[in-house]
């Protein structure tokens, strides 16, 4: 018998060099070449892999003190060497030219074999600007809006070739049919964009694309385009607000809200017991010189402590799942991976064993039909 | 005890998107798989060759106003592949051709930063720069660059992003007529400082670039006479801007083609140019010098007597153009076919577009090429196979053995970094005092 068990409850967690507290590197005694060394990311991201998570998020900013390689290579720097997990880095849209992110999205696919992921983010800082000094910083509004028009784009040009454009016809001297690559023909308020992509169509037509919906202004673009749309909330009855908030703007979209998993961001820390964990937070936040305040819910506690929270959080529909947000690398993924999983699963909460297949798959979504299938170029 | 021989550097070219890579033969496996480019890649290392190289056009050709159907198309990313090749590889260098028309530097700093961190010091930037407002409708800058700007651009882009990558944690700011960059570059040093750079471009003005910038040159092959007049025009360059003679290696792009017997090899080589220009690539061929469209000529037939439309120079968009009278081209393979005893259409194209460098046994093909290098034509190759992905495997198998016989090519990896295989300084080592003399 497999012991593949289907559950609704998706576990996310996200990767940095040394967790989410700016001290947990000094902490950990974790050596400063960490952070450049593929191989400590590939470890984390295999300890992830290694009870089943769903997928890893791997932040990405042009800040000065924001995680510092390119999120997109590192994922693909991971793929090949850590099967079974899905890679979902962060590519900000605000600077970045959406024909780029497009091929590089679909090309995580290829070498990860239809585990990709992306996360769209906007970057809001006049500091941020001045490194490209093509535009001034923008508002919300207009981050978001310019940010709607970049993910249409990528996810058009995924679909500008369809699955079988390849034809290697010998008889007519044909390699494509060009019938079947599409030109997009995209014209916004920020930008056009001919297309059709250099790069074929990616093994899961659309690799899955995870917004943040914490803001008003995101809340229309994820509606639209999210497979998963991440939130942070304070408690568990303001997560369950927001997720009935992004089901009901999906259904406005048009879409079925079912189709869209809500994934509640924790704060972990863990340790043998509560006093314990709060314990290590106050020696790290006084390495740090500052107290880290909570992004989101956070748990300071044994792994049971973390267990019951994200058993709550589904029980009460506060969300689909949880992304784990560790405050120290690795020792908390570790913890997370070799006692709350089995715990989880004990519960009946976690699916166990290999999913297999494509990250779409472990999110219950079949491949896309391709937007341009049917038309002629 | 004799001077140690002068060393061939060898770069590994994934077989590209033009006529050149035969995609009809039953050995041509998928030009996007990953898998491909892990064979490719690793062949190449296991051949102990310098790097692996991937070309990059930003807008799919297009050919009379459709896309061109004939060839190979599709490439994936370079960064992303390359980054996922530094998984499954531990020495050989890895190349990407990257445009600074439509890249902007501060994020191309960070991408070639990661990546010569993700490979412990492999990366080269293959730098282009195109003038060309059909790429730019894929772009948000949009436009184009007038033609006359692209060094200037190229050189901009390349002191921007090396003023980062030395910046130490300092804040950068730079004003030009191409960029304005100000903030902090937060990446610890690269493992190789700057990853190698490499200029493709034969004119006088890259011929400067690349003396003042470039690490290595992507240069056109041709006889040794030509061969040995560039390399010398190009070193002879390099004083001026205080480097020396091994600072920048001049390597030309080779196919080749091999056999058991030199007979046999040319006869394959015939194989392999009719696969290269199938009848219809033929038609498409003389439609690009004509520039008209000829589809109604058997391609098996004679040239049309038709002249060609000399103001039509846009049928074909999306690579590089000759800048050719097409009148005096036509008359040319007129010539040529009557010269023949009355060559077809195919024929010509066959024998007048041919690019095969190298045609022999593995030990002819040794010979020949060291001979380029010892006679200071080159200084190595970039080698253009003409399949995906196996195009390699018997050159490393056979030649390779040969270059290492005949002591002009390593037997194993001396330093972990691509600027150790090539013979690179690191962008802060002084200046050898032997060469600068």
């Amino acid at each position: 018998m497999s012991p593949f068990t289907e559950a609704r409850m998706h576990l996310a967690v996200e990767l940095t060099v040394a967790g989410r507290h700016p001290a947990a590197a000094r902490w950990a005694k974790l050596a400063p070449s960490a952070a450049f060394d593929p191989a400590h990311h590939a470890a984390l991201a295999r300890t992830a892999a290694r009870r089943g998570l769903d997928m890893v998020l791997l932040p990405h900013t042009f800040h000065a003190d924001g995680p510092l390689l390119d999120a997109v290579s590192l994922a693909a720097r991971i793929a090949p060497v850590v099967p079974g997990i899905g890679l979902v880095p962060t590519a900000t849209v605000t600077h970045t030219e959406p024909f780029h992110i497009s091929k590089a999205i679909a090309t995580l696919d290829i070498v990860s074999s239809g585990r990709a992921g992306w996360e769209p983010a906007v970057s809001r800082t006049q500091a941020e600007a001045d490194l490209f000094g093509r535009k001034p910083a923008a508002p919300p509004d207009v981050l978001w809006r310019e940010a709607a028009d970049a993910v249409e784009v990528v996810v058009r040009l995924w679909d500008s070739w369809e699955d079988d454009a390849v034809i290697r016809d010998a008889a007519t001297g044909r390699y494509i049919d060009r019938d079947k690559l599409h030109y997009i023909d995209f014209e916004g308020e920020f930008f056009s964009v001919k297309g059709p992509s250099i790069t074929p169509r990616p093994p899961q037509g659309h690799p899955l694309v995870v917004l943040r919906a914490d803001e008003d202004e995101a809340l229309p673009v994820a509606a639209r385009w999210a497979d998963v749309v991440r939130i942070s909330a304070p408690d568990l009855t303001a997560a369950a607000d927001a997720r009935q908030r992004i089901r009901q703007a999906v259904a406005a979209a048009g879409r079925d809200p079912d189709d869209v998993t809500v994934l509640l961001d924790v704060e972990v820390h863990l340790a043998a017991d509560r006093d314990r964990a709060r314990r290590d937070l106050a020696e790290l936040d006084r390495l740090a010189r500052t107290e880290l305040p909570p992004s989101s819910v956070r748990v300071l506690g044994a792994p049971t402590d973390l267990a019951d929270l994200i058993g709550a959080a589904v029980r009460t529909f506060a969300a689909d799942g949880v992304t784990l947000i560790p405050l120290v690398l690795p020792a908390d993924l570790g913890v997370v991976a070799d006692q709350v999983v089995p715990l989880l699963a004990g519960r009946g909460l976690l699916r166990t064993g290999s999913a297999g297949g494509s990250l779409r798959a472990r999110f219950g979504l079949p491949r896309p039909a391709n937007h341009f299938a049917g038309a002629t170029s | 005890m004799s001077a140690p021989k002068k060393q061939i550097h060898l770069g590994a070219h994934f077989p590209g998107v033009n006529n050149t890579t035969v995609w009809s033969d039953p050995r041509a496996g998928s030009q996007t798989d990953f898998s491909s480019f892990v064979h490719f890649a690793q062949n190449a290392e296991r051949g102990l060759m310098d790097f692996v190289f991937l070309a990059e056009g930003l807008r799919l050709r297009e050919h009379r106003g459709r896309i061109h159907d004939l060839d190979v198309v599709g490439r994936p990313d370079s960064f992303t592949v390359l980054s996922a090749l530094a998984a499954v590889t531990s020495r050989i260098g890895l190349a990407a051709t990257i445009n600074t028309t439509f890249n902007e530097p501060y994020e191309l700093a960070v991408q070639f930063a990661s990546l010569d961190h993700l490979s412990g010091g492999r990366a080269a930037w293959n730098m282009v720069t195109t003038s060309d407002a059909f790429t730019g409708e894929n772009f948000r800058r949009g436009g184009f660059l007038p033609r006359e700007q692209r060094y200037e651009r190229a050189a901009e882009a390349a002191a921007v992003t090396r003023a980062l990558w030395d910046s130490n944690g300092e804040e950068v700011e730079h004003h030009g007529r191409h960029f304005d960059v100000r903030g902090r570059f937060p990446l610890a040093p690269l493992p190789q400082g700057h990853p190698v750079l490499i200029q493709a471009g034969d004119s006088a003005e890259g011929r400067d670039f690349a003396a003042a910038t470039a690490d290595a040159i992507f240069t056109i092959h041709g006889t040794l006479e030509a061969g040995r007049a560039f390399y010398s025009d190009v070193k002879s360059r390099l004083p001026q801007h205080g480097r020396g003679d091994s600072d920048l290696k001049i390597l030309p792009g080779v196919t080749f083609v091999l056999g058991d017997t030199d007979e046999e090899a040319r006869e394959e080589a015939a194989r392999i140019r009719r696969q290269q220009v199938s009848p219809q690539t033929a038609i498409a061929f003389l439609e690009q010098i004509w520039g008209r469209e000829l589809s109604d000529y058997d391609p098996d037939g004679p040239l049309p007597d038709v002249e060609p439309d000399v103001d039509n120079v846009s049928i074909t968009r999306g690579r590089v153009r000759h800048v050719r009278d097409p009148r005096a081209v036509a008359q040319e393979w007129r010539d040529y076919a009557e010269a023949h005893g009355g060559l077809s259409i195919r024929e010509v194209v066959i024998d007048k577009t041919a690019r095969q460098s190298f045609i022999g046994t593995p030990r002819t093909v040794a010979v020949q090429m060291d001979e380029y290098v010892q006679r200071d034509a080159c200084d190595g190759f970039i080698l253009v196979p003409h399949l995906t992905p196996g195009g390699l495997d018997r050159f490393v198998d056979e030649v390779v053995p040969e270059l290492q016989d005949l002591g002009s090519y390593r037997t194993e990896y001396t330093g972990p970094t691509l600027r150790d295989h090539l013979g690179l300084r690191h962008p802060h080592a002084p200046l050898n005092r032997k060469e600068s003399a």
